[in-house]
């Protein structure tokens, strides 16, 4: 991702009306892309993606106070797309979300197990989606997005040992959840 | 869980859901609905509602906190 210029980053934390309105759009079409990204990642829905894309630069519009230049727009915008993702987890009753038709149409290709039939494959996804969002969101950072444990933590807000903590407690929760159903993984 | 029924696990799980692609863009220019959603939600008050009910809730967990010790644990459980 691009570096901004301090000049933009000052005047969106400090700027006049009109020159801070014009960083945070300067901001916005420089970033959109990749909050989306990020957001997508998590919720695994595109319109829901696009529509927390939103929610996250409203809510970055509004902390702008908060915000401190020397530490960057990128991680601190991750961070606030992340909760912004993860109240929208939260606000979901039946994980409709994570049925293996959207995440077909998003993924990247990978190369199918035989020996792991689609019942499973879909037994797998719904049992994740039960979750608790907390637990489901580390663990899909961290252990199906494969990012780095540090990234993680920074975007969730905490530290590394919780991540490996709540990746934990989400791979136990997960593995008694397909044990009841008679799958052993 | 060993080190090996866990990587069985993660392999599993990333059969089931695969990974997003990481270079994904938004199927419309959502500018226009941004500006939209500025104008109808303008700057929130700084000490709102929602910090007073905050506020309340975590009082309200100290105090039983402190009259229940034995609540600590289940609480840093479920963080």
């Amino acid at each position: 991702m691009r570096n901004e210029s301090s000049g933009v980053l000052i005047d969106f934390r400090q700027g006049s009306p009109e020159t801070f309105e014009s960083a945070f759009e300067s901001l916005f079409h420089q970033h959109q892309r990749a909050v989306y990204s990020w957001i997508l990642r998590i919720v695994r829905n595109s319109a829901a993606a696009e529509e927390l894309t939103i929610e996250s630069f409203w809510r970055i519009h509004q902390a702008h106070a908060r915000f401190d230049p020397a530490r960057g727009f990128e991680g601190w915008a991750r961070r606030i797309a992340t909760h912004a993702a993860l109240d929208w987890l939260r606000a979901q009753r039946t994980q409709s979300e994570l049925s293996m038709e959207v995440c077909a149409a998003l993924a990247a290709p990978v190369e199918a197990d035989p020996a792991i039939t689609a019942e499973i494959r879909s037994k797998t996804a719904l049992a994740f989606g039960r979750l608790p969002p907390k637990l489901r969101i580390a663990a899909m950072l961290a252990v199906i997005e494969e990012l780095p444990q540090k990234e993680v933590a920074a975007a969730l807000g905490i530290s590394v040992a919780a991540v490996k903590l709540r990746v934990f407690r989400a791979l136990r929760l997960l593995r008694k959840d397909l044990e009841r159903q008679g799958i052993t993984p | 869980m060993n080190a090996h029924d866990e990587d069985d696990l993660k392999r599993l799980l990333r059969q089931a859901l695969p990974p997003v692609e990481g270079n994904a863009r938004p199927g419309r220019d959502l500018w226009p609905d941004l500006l939209r959603r500025l104008d109808a939600e303008p700057a929130a008050p700084a000490f709102s509602g929602w910090a007073i009910f905050d506020g309340a809730l975590l009082a309200g967990l100290v105090g039983l906190a402190a009259f229940f010790p034995a609540v600590i644990p289940v609480f840093l459980y479920y963080l």
